[in-house]
């Protein structure tokens, strides 16, 4: 187990340092940069400011000193359009931000999404069943970018319960919808999901087998069902957190929370190359360590898994 | 149907047994497309989804502004006055800037109905096409390209989106682009399965005894028996590309003004529902859902057609 | 002790009615070995899943199942669940999937007799090696925490059984124990079933499409076709003079030990169709000995035999 962990770090770092090479050249070599403006420079000021930032030097010892700078300090530089600001100051403000509303909205979407589906699948073909399936239906089509509107209409401007964007530090209130609107849809994927494998395992033989012990119905779901039907939820999850990380650039800016999505697109407005490399790699992070942990959990509890790497 | 496709290859007369072949797969899409029609909701759909293209490419005629042009006489009153009205001939209202609202929404979804039609099936194209090598040769090549996929997948497209916004402009053309770029793996994985499931049946040993090149054997023997796996997966690509193109042009660095999409529009619409101009809102918001609805249900009955595990 | 009175089954489906079990009636005497024999499909299991109510939602039974005087058809589903595992113990045909993946082999022992005798964990620890002794699985102790992937076909099926020990119920319905296992380890697993019926005296059905695997171990058979009752009769006196024409073509079916030479020989054609209630004998399309009325008149079971020919006539 413990060196299954270790060569799936060790997979990453290659992984990370591909994506970290191609974003540098992909950004450098296109055409514009953070001080191109619509009145150029004159040509000493800009040879100046770009000698200050150390972007003078060839592109492969830019490139070594970046990440240096990362391996050894932790450090992503500067940034380029905001004065006076590190990439750390941008990440230490709006990181949080978007994990607390992150975090809440994956509790919403695995405490509402597992028990819907498998209610759906106890009462198969039942009121929940339908609702599910209408749910399910709904989410494809109303994505979290037409949701947000949907919910900002009803609850603030209709009812007026819920603050309609902002943060607040972090007070409850805020969280709500963007938790939900960036939630909902993998909710109901969640919830399909869980309905689909939990019905497969009441079919299976060992249910069956179960039932021949005369267990009551609750031991039978709650002991024998309940693990392998959650085994491909879990798996799921990790496509769900790289979806979520997708989703909360959205939510970000659309809720202005003040996440990282807001700097992330502002930084892609005004060309800020330190800034988009920088989260690009911060957001690349936290999906390989979101999927190596489901992954990890799913090895953990499947016993043939487990036997398999140790 | 294999079985028929084995026993014309082994006979004698090689260009007969290539007639005989295609008679078979008609036969299949002439069945799969009875089983469509009979889907009242996926027919329902195709009609709705074509309205909303007629809309988009017709839509023009009926309107009396351009989606560039500016309407003075509304644009400090667009609360009051910027409503959906046949009188001045805002027939969905005007937009924040005192533009012609349906001029845009007809422009709108000509922009996410093309780069839906275009990125979604060469996507597909283009995975379909690695998943069929990959499967087919096997070994490192596989290895290396299925390698790749997982790594892609395990990447928030955003991320690359944003980025390749950010430099290479914003134009139609570089959108789709990036779409594709982004959507390589679109069917790679299901079509590989397919390949190398079909790859050792006889048929193809026989065409290879034949003398036929590999690439030859992959596109004209393999291609046909995977196209109904090709056309299924299409039909999901089409809707979540446009949902990607949306969502990118809501964040403000997808498609330029003054042209626009639905999520441009969207988002537009989003940020003045506070002022009260809920139609700005609702016009694109509905088009969207029905395209997706429409998508939806098309891509379900042509699974339902298609697919030999749903029969 | 266990009575089975004109049991149907019939299943509901997409294209209608299926009549898997029907009108079939055998008795169980304590302590007694009966076999169910019959093709693949001829409802075999379906009626031991009705003794157990197991069957499946889409079920419609009809008849009686008596035990003990109760009758089980009419029993609620939570008191089946006293009779199951405590008083009828059932062991599935195959051994791979009936166990649960998840869950190590001691919990899966443990939990009936926790359940039905409140049995303290330690207790009911003791039992499972007790009883995964008796089934003679090496080393228990040290593999009570094993999970059920980590053993062979063989000693899953010895699990499998154990688990229906384990509260040593008066009746074992023993659902082709032996058909999805290597043809030595079959011998063994019958071997420890005749066992383990002779030191507990536990009545046990064995059901099996195999009539090789009755000869040394059931008194009593009962022949099922297309869901009907063929034949019934005393083991020793089936094989010496078979009464029924597919009883017939099942023993040719059986390899000769002595002369493994001797050519097996299917019997021809393909199981009735079971979409209808049988109006004629369910064998006659297949039957060698086929007369007119075998396809117009339903042989009633008589002296042990539904077969419209007299046995000295059949070939
Ligand atoms: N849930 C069900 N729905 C429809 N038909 C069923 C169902 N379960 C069993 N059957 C049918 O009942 C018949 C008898 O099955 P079974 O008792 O399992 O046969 P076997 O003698 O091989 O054990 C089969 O023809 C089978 O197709
Ligand atoms: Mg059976």
């Amino acid at each position: 187990m413990l060196n299954y962990t270790l060569r799936r770090l060790l997979m990453v770092i290659p992984t990370l340092l591909i994506l970290v090479i191609f974003a540098f050249y992909l950004m450098r070599l296109a055409p514009g940069g953070p001080f191109t403006s619509e009145r150029p420079l004159p040509p000493a000021v800009m040879a100046n400011v770009l000698e200050r930032y150390g972007m003078d030097e060839p592109l492969y010892v830019q490139l070594w000193t970046y990440i240096k700078n990362i391996i050894c300090c932790f450090d992503f530089g500067p940034s380029f359009a905001q004065k006076d600001r590190t990439v750390n100051d941008v990440i230490a403000q709006g990181f949080p931000v978007t994990l607390t509303y992150g975090f809440w909205s994956a509790v919403f979407v695995l405490a509402l999404g597992v028990p819907l589906g498998i209610i759906a699948a106890l009462r198969h073909n039942g009121f929940w069943d339908y609702t599910m399936t209408g749910l399910a239906i709904f989410s494809q089509i109303f994505p979290n970018f037409v949701l947000a509107p949907l919910l900002v209409l009803l609850f603030t401007l209709s009812w007026g319960l819920l603050p309609g964007g902002g943060w607040n530090g972090g007070q409850w209130q805020y969280i709500v919808m963007p938790a939900i609107a960036l939630g909902t849809s993998y909710m109901a994927s969640v919830a399909r999901l869980t309905r689909g494998s939990m019905l497969e395992v009441l079919g299976s033989p060992y249910i069956r087998t179960a039932r021949a012990k005369g267990l009551p119905e609750r031991t039978i779901i709650l002991r024998h069902a309940l693990k392998p039907a959650l085994l491909p939820t879990l798996t799921y999850m990790g496509p769900v957190f790289v979806y979520m990380i997708t989703g909360s650039v959205f939510v970000d800016v659309f809720f202005s929370t003040g996440g990282i999505g807001q700097d992330f697109i502002d930084g892609a407005y005004s060309r800020d190359y330190s800034i988009l490399l920088g989260l690009a790699i911060l957001y690349a992070v936290l999906t390989f360590a979101l999927t190596l942990a489901v992954d990890l959990l799913y090895a953990w509890i499947d016993p043939k898994v487990r036997a398999g790497l140790s | 149907m294999i079985g028929a496709v084995k026993r014309r290859l082994n006979s004698a007369n090689f260009a007969d047994e290539r007639a005989g072949e295609m008679v078979a797969s008609r036969s299949f899409w002439a069945d799969a497309g009875r089983r469509f029609l009979r889907n009242r909701m996926a027919v329902f759909s195709v009609g709705m989804l074509s309205v909303l293209v007629l809309f988009a490419i017709f839509g023009n005629l009926f309107s009396r502004w351009s989606f560039e042009e500016i309407d003075w006489n509304v644009l400090g009153r667009i609360k009051q006055d910027g409503g959906p009205s046949l009188e001045n001939g805002h027939w969905f209202g005007v937009d924040e800037l005192g533009r012609d609202l349906y001029a845009r929404v007809v422009q709108g979804t000509r922009t996410s109905l093309l780069v839906g039609f275009i990125a979604g099936p060469v996507s597909v194209i283009l995975g379909a096409t690695l998943g069929a090598l990959s499967g087919y040769y096997g070994g490192r090549f596989d290895r290396t390209v299925l390698g790749a996929y997982t790594i892609w997948l395990a990447i928030p497209y955003i991320i690359f989106f944003v980025v390749w916004q950010a430099f290479f402009g914003r134009s139609m053309s570089q959108m789709i682009l990036v779409i594709i770029l982004v959507n390589w793996t679109a069917g790679l994985l299901i079509v590989r399965g397919q390949v190398m499931m079909l790859k050792n049946r006889e048929f193809v040993d026989a065409a290879r005894m034949l003398g036929m090149s590999d690439l030859a054997i992959i596109f004209r023997h393999l291609a046909p028996n995977v196209l109904w796996v090709v056309v299924i997966y299409t039909s999901l690509v089409i809707p979540e590309v446009i949902m990607m193109e949306s969502l990118v042009s809501f964040l403000g660095v997808g498609i330029q003004e003054p042209n626009t999409s639905l999520g441009a529009l969207l988002s537009e619409g989003a940020s003045t529902m506070t002022f009260g101009t809920l139609w700005q809102l609702g016009f694109p918001a509905a088009i969207f859902v029905l395209a997706q609805v429409s998508l939806f249900y098309i891509g379900d009955g042509l699974r339902d057609a298609l697919d030999p595990k749903e029969r | 002790m266990l009575s089975v009175e004109n049991l149907h089954i019939r299943f509901r489906t997409g294209d209608g009615l299926v009549h898997a079990v029907n009108d079939v009636s055998f008795s169980v005497d304590a302590g007694s070995r009966l076999a169910v024999v019959g093709e693949s499909g001829s409802g075999k299991s379906q009626i031991a899943l009705a003794i157990m109510g197991l069957l499946a939602k889409n079920a419609e039974v009809e008849g009686r199942i008596m035990w003990d005087g109760q009758d089980l058809l009419a029993t609620s589903n939570r008191e089946m669940n006293r009779i199951r595992a405590r008083e009828i113990g059932i062991i599935f045909q195959d051994p791979m999937s009936s166990l649960n993946p998840y869950m190590t082999i001691e919990r899966q022992l443990t939990e009936i007799v926790e359940h039905h005798e409140g049995m303290s964990r330690r207790a009911a620890r003791a039992r499972a090696l007790e009883v995964m002794d008796a089934v003679r699985i090496p080393d228990a102790k040290a593999r009570l925490r094993a999970y059920p992937h980590e053993f062979s076909g063989g000693m899953r099926q010895r699990i499998v059984i154990a688990m229906a020990l384990m509260c040593q119920p008066k009746l074992i319905l023993a659902d082709e124990p032996t058909t999805a296992l290597d043809v030595t380890v079959q011998a063994q697993i019958m071997q420890l079933l005749q066992d383990v019926q002779s030191d507990l005296g536990t009545s046990v059905v064995l059901i099996t499409h195999d009539l090789g695997v009755v000869a040394g171990f059931c008194e009593d058979v009962l022949v099922l076709y297309g869901g009907r009752v063929m034949e019934t009769a005393k083991t020793m006196a089936l094989f010496d003079q078979p009464g029924h024409p597919y009883t017939r073509g099942l023993l040719r079916a059986v390899p000769n030990i002595e002369d493994p030479s001797d050519a097996l020989t299917a019997i021809p054609g393909s199981p009735p169709n079971q979409h209808r209630f049988p109006v004629a004998c369910p064998f006659a399309p297949r039957c060698a000995d086929v007369v007119d009325t075998c396809r117009e008149t339903l042989p009633q079971l008589r002296d042990g035999r539904a077969c419209l020919r007299p046995i000295e006539e059949l070939t």
